[in-house]
């Protein structure tokens, strides 16, 4: 990695200190050599102070915590070794958060990341307004999740809910139903929402992603006698594929530590059908006050999360992060 | 004039450490105590949230300030929920506010053992004695009064008399079976016998506790605690006799669903006349009236039915009140403040003014509502006393009961289940 970093030599910390005399290599390049790290380290340490004191020392406590009997009072001191581990495997409300995880990843998959790719190869196009529906879509990404949680609580409120109501306006009321209040509709209606918040900020990853397909393949493929959807099919799809993967990406890691939309719709009800991991150690750390336990959730949570991370990164995501964190060989020059 | 920049930012700032630094905001204003300026400010965290409560309380702040004008009070404002998630990790901070809420029992407790609380058994000596002795109750551990009541209340029924009366049920039903026909009776005349916040699970947990404490005794629940063991039969036969309500389907439309006082929920399904009947303490009609129209003239209280065969009665009361409590080394004017808000005219505006029952033995001529005083009355005769569960066992078992009673009431767990969950996690927890 060629660093276009130069301290500027009269102004940086130690200027004008004598280099050390055993000193055998030219002075004044180790004098620079030493200046540049100097002022490396000086701005990075604010960074790094906040880093280690706001995520990484929490991190490793959660990780220390996670195998005492802890109330999270004081120290933890009884501890109990791997046993929270094992009763979280034994949990039948944490396997069921990670097969509804497993739910959501492919639902996401399967249904909205296809929606948000067809919205934005739509809004692709030459139209009236279409800055307009741009915005309409993405609007959704800008609200918070507690707003979402409230907004949808009401539209999906059984009987006297928007929804409801339209749906019965309209004739379809065989369609209406309890929403969120009932167990089989629930992880539905969940990943509903989801979809319409999260969807715009896909389909502007893949609106960015499209534009940079040049249009002369495009035109050359249309010349050449393709149809539409070989056009997209071989030409505009593979050109897409880093943004896709990208998305996927982003997309696996929020199902994964999903919590705020569940929490404000249905606190992971009714009787555990739409709880996360998240939820449930939400659950455990601030109702039930097993703080280990909920520690030993969060742990798996990670674990789960890097294992995922390092493997897409490092199998899907080769080709567009040459040299990044799972590699050793690639020095980026 | 500063540059409206950097007020803006000083705004900022200050919401941030609103939002973030609560903990380090207290423990600011707990060890700058006295400082130069001469005034103290205390921090007073609560969770009257809704109409008329948020308004009096903040007058009586007001008043308090009045007389004591080197006093700043602030107050902190949090919905119920909200307010035991924010606690937890304050406790767990080891920093609490100068004056907050409880409710007493375990939870309270384990912040006693945790050493964040003062001891006001001296500190409160000749007044603190004085309130209503089933008011102070919760609060005491090992003997030691370690929080002030202002409200003290029960659980019971709390019924549409217009809609009793269309369903052609003629008096309040005293027994479990004469409950159960008049769910029937309301089922028949298509009116929705009970409102229920599914979404909340304490609300359900009201229903498995009195039915226990009816079948099993009032020392019951306290006894099972201790021996951590609820697999007795009269606490499963306590959940079959809510399986029995259940299979009736007495419930509102998306009650698994549904949370307490928001505009679509409990409350306010009662409060609109869409259900008949609500099992809840003693504000409930002060949020029937908030979160919607209110019932006025046509609402009743009764008290939970005796169970046939069952060893509790029905002068036995389930409730728990509210109450405030400090922390430790908190200053003397937080003591002050407990004690002008037990005085007798703060507590005559509370009962009269906001639907509490009095602490004050001298305010109860101050009920003026018809119910609140059948509630009274209810109370001063109990023979009995058990402390909401969720209040009274430590918070693991607490939500279990809770958690376990949702899954009955969902249909997932069996009477026997519930007890054996619930005795589980009573083990694990000592």
């Amino acid at each position: 990695m060629t660093s276009t970093f130069l301290p500027d030599k009269r102004t940086g910390p130690g200027a004008g200190s004598p280099p050390p005399a055993a000193e055998r290599r030219p002075p004044g390049r180790a004098r620079r050599r030493a200046l540049h790290w100097l002022t490396a380290a000086g701005f990075q340490l604010p960074a790094l102070v906040l880093f280690m004191g706001l995520v990484l020392l929490p991190m490793l406590f959660a990780l220390y915590a996670a195998f005492f009997r802890w109330g999270g009072f004081g120290m933890p001191s009884d501890y109990i070794g791997g046993e929270n581990f094992t009763r979280l495997f034994q949990d039948e409300v944490f396997l069921g958060d990670l097969w509804r995880c497993l739910v959501l990843v492919v639902l996401s998959l399967a249904i909205q990341l296809p929606f948000a790719l067809a919205m934005a190869v739509l809004l692709n196009q030459r139209m009236r307004g279409r800055a307009v529906y741009r915005m309409l879509f993405f609007a959704p990404y800008v609200l918070s999740e507690a707003i979402t949680g409230i907004l949808f609580g009401m539209i999906f409120a059984p009987d006297d809910g928007f929804a409801d109501q339209v749906l019965g306006k309209v004739g379809l009321e065989g369609l209406g139903g309890e929403w969120f209040a009932d167990p089989s509709t629930v992880m539905a209606t969940v990943f509903l929402v989801m979809t319409w918040k999260y969807f715009g900020f896909h389909m502007m990853l893949y609106l960015a992603g499209l534009q940079a397909v040049p249009r002369e393949l495009t035109e050359a493929a249309l010349i050449d006698g393709a149809s539409a959807w070989q056009r997209f099919r071989n030409v505009t799809l593979p050109l897409l594929a880093p943004t896709l993967r990208i998305s996927v990406f982003l997309s696996v890691i929020g199902a994964i530590q999903l919590f705020d939309l569940v929490w404000v719709t249905t606190a992971g009800g009714p009787d555990h059908h739409s709880e996360t991991m998240a939820v449930t150690m939400f659950q455990y750390g601030f109702k039930r006050y097993q703080v280990g336990y909920a520690s030993a959730i969060s742990v798996v949570m990670f674990g789960i999360s890097l294992v995922f991370a390092l493997a897409y990164q490092r199998f899907v995501l080769r080709r567009d992060l040459e040299g990044a964190t799972t590699t050793m060989r690639g020095d980026g020059k | 004039m500063g540059d409206p920049a950097l007020s803006r930012r000083g705004f900022l700032a200050a919401s941030a450490a609103a939002g973030m630094g609560m903990t380090a905001l207290t423990a600011c204003g707990g060890d700058s105590n006295g400082g130069s300026s001469g005034t103290t400010t205390i921090e007073w965290w609560n969770i009257s949230t809704t109409e008329p409560s948020k308004t009096v309380w903040a007058a009586l702040a007001r008043k308090f300030e009045a007389q004591n004008p080197k006093v700043k009070v602030k107050i902190v404002q949090m919905e119920n929920d909200a307010y035991k998630s924010k606690m937890t990790a304050l406790t767990a901070s080891g920093k609490l506010p100068d004056i907050f809420h409880t409710w007493g029992g375990g939870v309270l407790k384990q912040q006693v053992d945790a050493g964040l609380v003062e001891n006001l058994t001296d500190r409160t000596k000749p007044w603190g004695d004085a309130l209503l002795p089933v008011a102070r109750e919760p609060y005491l551990i090992d003997e030691q009064a370690y929080g002030i009541p202002f409200d003290i209340g029960m659980i019971g029924f709390w019924y549409n008399k217009a809609l009793f009366e269309k369903a052609g049920i003629a008096e309040p039903p005293t027994t479990w079976d004469s409950f159960l026909d008049a769910v029937r009776k309301l089922k028949t005349a298509k009116v929705t016998p009970l409102a229920l916040a599914g979404k909340e699970k304490w609300p359900g947990m009201y229903y498995w506790a009195y039915l226990a404490m009816r079948t099993a005794g009032a020392e019951a629940l306290q006894k099972a605690y201790d021996d951590k063991d609820f697999t007795g039969a009269p606490f499963v036969e306590a959940g079959e006799h809510l399986e029995e309500l259940v299979g009736l389907q007495p419930f509102q439309k998306g009650h698994l669903g549904a949370a307490y006082s928001t505009p679509t929920g409990q409350a306010a399904t009662v409060g609109n006349g869409k259900a008949a009947m609500e099992l809840m303490g003693q504000w409930a009609p002060t949020v029937q009236a908030d979160a919607g129209k209110g019932l006025g003239k046509d609402l009743g209280f009764f008290p939970f039915p005796a169970v046939e065969g069952g060893k509790g009665t029905i002068t036995e009361v389930f409730g728990g009140g509210g109450g405030h409590a400090l922390r430790r080394g908190a200053p003397q004017e937080a003591v002050d403040f407990l004690k002008f808000f037990a005085s007798e005219a703060t507590d005559l505006e509370l009962v009269k003014k906001t639907g509490v029952l009095p602490v004050v033995p001298a305010a109860e001529s101050a009920i003026a509502d018809p119910n609140i005083k059948a509630v009274q009355a209810q109370l001063k005769a109990a023979t009995g006393f058990q402390l909401y569960l969720d209040q009274a066992y430590a918070p693991a078992v607490g939500q279990e009961v809770n958690d376990s009673v949702a899954a009955l009431i969902a249909g997932s767990k069996s009477p026997g289940q519930v007890a054996q969950s619930i005795t589980k996690t009573a083990k694990e927890e000592q």
